[in-house]
């Protein structure tokens, strides 16, 4: 189901905890939908220098919140705030397609993480949250 | 690396024995059973004879009361609407529960949209069973039919169908029993209980896959739903699907001759694990009856976790398990029984099932039980969820 890097990540899943005093911290999802993932940052001089995640839900969700960390740390606040979930997605070698709605968080819990830095406003998007899937 | 396959709830392997039955009807008796000439004869004896194999097993009055089919969705399809069609002019209700197999939920909805039955699905209480008293009241002068299961296929709750068979035949109402998962694991009559009509399949009980059967008891009428030949005295058209027939009969000849050894041998590995499993791991719940639950049937709720992530990690280190999670099921909501027995969306995201089989050792129990509690504390010490309470 899922490709090796997508399997990579989430066995060996990268920056995962909590930052102490993070300069910013994010958290989307909610438990109903099966997903809740947290950020972290920290950010010195307008770049972010370390991000940690948290998450409660499935390989796919798990992935994609290790990817994001990855990508994030060494950017700008404003390079990270570019970077979509279909960027993460990407990076990862793409998800299977049932996945998408679970790997819509990772960088949603990013921007929100990046607009409780900022002091700014974060409006959730509304996902489809539908899998389309054959049951067995 | 090891493999534990613990997932004989959704498919077993099929019996040595079993295989060796079916081999000879691939090339050697081919015939099509319904032909006049020797070629097709010589099968259609061992037809019946797996044909009152699997009647012996359930406890069948005579074998002509056993339709084959392809599996056990097709039997409820073919006793649902059958039925509902059968009995147009008496009624519309039908009566089911909450908690059916989607081979029943999805063919009351089916007969709901496209031909105005009305049903009704009767609540379950937190441990899996239908209240005997609400059935008695939803009975009214136009329900056809009762169908509750015989054990639930995720959380094993077996069913009081003693008493639900009782019921129906003083209100003249008739009862089908999805026993899918019952068959082979616990003894069923299908006189005794006063069953009318009951849903089985091969590849639960280590037969092959795609064969199954519905009992149908002599005197109740139903509307066939393949239309075609006259197979399977005009109820199911379509050739007989030989070797899946004869390895049916067998593999029922054998349940029927292991059920006692099967039942104990996996009694004591589910209570193996169950125990072994609170022992280890804090903060679970137990799914299901403490005591009315099927043999091969563990089902654990661990909480702060998520049911897939859970799979994932149990597939790496070997380990072949199912869950009830929406990210397993393709949609948002974690399987309809875990919250009809009134677990929140939450803690049922973390459902395990784990379920037992003939081929299970207890040494394979030991290996799930020292990978399991490092597997769960990986998952909680990433969850979000888990240092909020802690
Ligand atoms: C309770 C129950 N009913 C029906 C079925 C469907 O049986 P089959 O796979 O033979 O169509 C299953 C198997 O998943 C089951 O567990
Ligand atoms: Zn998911």
């Amino acid at each position: 189901m899922y490709n090796e890097k997508v399997m990579d990540h989430f066995q060996n899943p990268r920056n995962v905890g909590e930052i102490e005093n993070p300069d910013g911290s994010g958290q989307v999802g909610n438990p109903t939908c099966g997903d809740i993932m947290k950020i972290t940052i920290k950010v010195e001089d307008g770049k972010i220098v370390d991000c940690k995640f948290k998450t409660f839900g499935c390989g796919a969700a798990v992935a994609t919140s290790s990817q994001v960390t990855e990508m994030v740390i060494g950017k700008t606040v404003e390079e990270a705030k570019k970077i979509t979930n279909k960027m993460v997605a990407e990076e990862l070698g793409g998800l299977p397609p049932v996945k998408m709605h679970c790997s819509n968080l990772a960088a949603d819990a990013l921007r929100k993480a990046i607009a409780d830095y900022l002091g700014e406003d974060f409006t959730e998007e509304e996902h489809d949250h539908h899998h389309d899937i054959e049951e067995d | 690396m090891r493999r534990v396959y613990l997932d004989n709830s959704a498919t077993t392997p099929t019996r040595p024995e079993v295989v060796e039955a079916m081999l000879p009807f691939f090339t050697e008796h081919f015939g099509n059973p319904s032909s006049v000439h020797s070629f097709g004869r010589d099968v259609s004896k061992y037809i019946t004879e797996s044909r009152e194999q699997v009647a012996k097993l359930i406890g069948a009055k005579d074998s002509s009361e056993i339709i084959f089919t392809s599996g056990g969705t097709e039997a409820d399809n073919l006793a649902i609407i059958g039925i509902a069609l059968a009995q147009k002019n008496k009624g519309n209700h039908i009566i089911t529960t909450q908690i059916e197999h989607h081979g029943v939920l999805h063919t009351c909805e089916y007969l709901k949209k496209y031909h105005g039955v009305e049903v009704t699905y009767l609540p379950v209480n937190e441990y899996g069973q239908i209240c005997l008293q609400d059935l008695e009241n939803a009975i009214t002068d136009k329900t056809i039919l009762i169908t509750i299961m015989f054990a639930n296929n995720e959380i094993g709750t077996i069913q009081p169908v003693h008493e639900i068979g009782n019921i129906a035949r003083t209100k003249g109402v008739l009862f089908h029993t999805d026993a899918v998962q019952a068959i082979g694991s616990i003894p069923v009559n299908v006189q005794e209980m006063k069953i009318d009509m009951l849903s089985l399949s091969g590849h639960k009980f280590n037969g092959p896959k795609g064969v199954g059967a519905l009992y149908v008891r002599k005197g109740v009428k139903l509307v066939p739903h393949m239309h075609g030949g006259a197979q399977e005295r005009k109820r199911r058209g379509s050739t007989h699907n030989t070797t899946g027939i004869i390895g049916l009969g067998k593999a029922a000849e054998l349940a029927m001759a292991d059920l006692d050894e099967k039942q104990k041998k996996l009694t004591v590995l589910r209570d193996k694990l169950i125990k072994g499993i609170e022992e280890r791991v804090p903060e679970i719940i137990l799914n299901g009856h403490p005591t009315e639950r099927l043999p091969q049937n563990v089902n654990v709720c661990f909480k702060y976790i998520e049911g897939e992530s859970l799979l994932l990690n149990l597939d790496l280190q070997g380990i072949g398990a199912s869950s009830g999670s929406a990210c397993t099921s393709g949609s948002l909501d974690p399987s309809h029984v875990l919250l009809a027995i009134g677990l929140s969306h939450e803690v049922a995201h973390g459902s395990l099932r784990l379920t037992l089989g003939i081929y299970n050792t207890e040494e394979e129990i030991d290996y799930v039980l020292e990978v399991l509690p490092g597997v769960v504390e990986k998952l909680r010490q990433m969850s979000p969820l888990y240092n909020a309470t802690k």
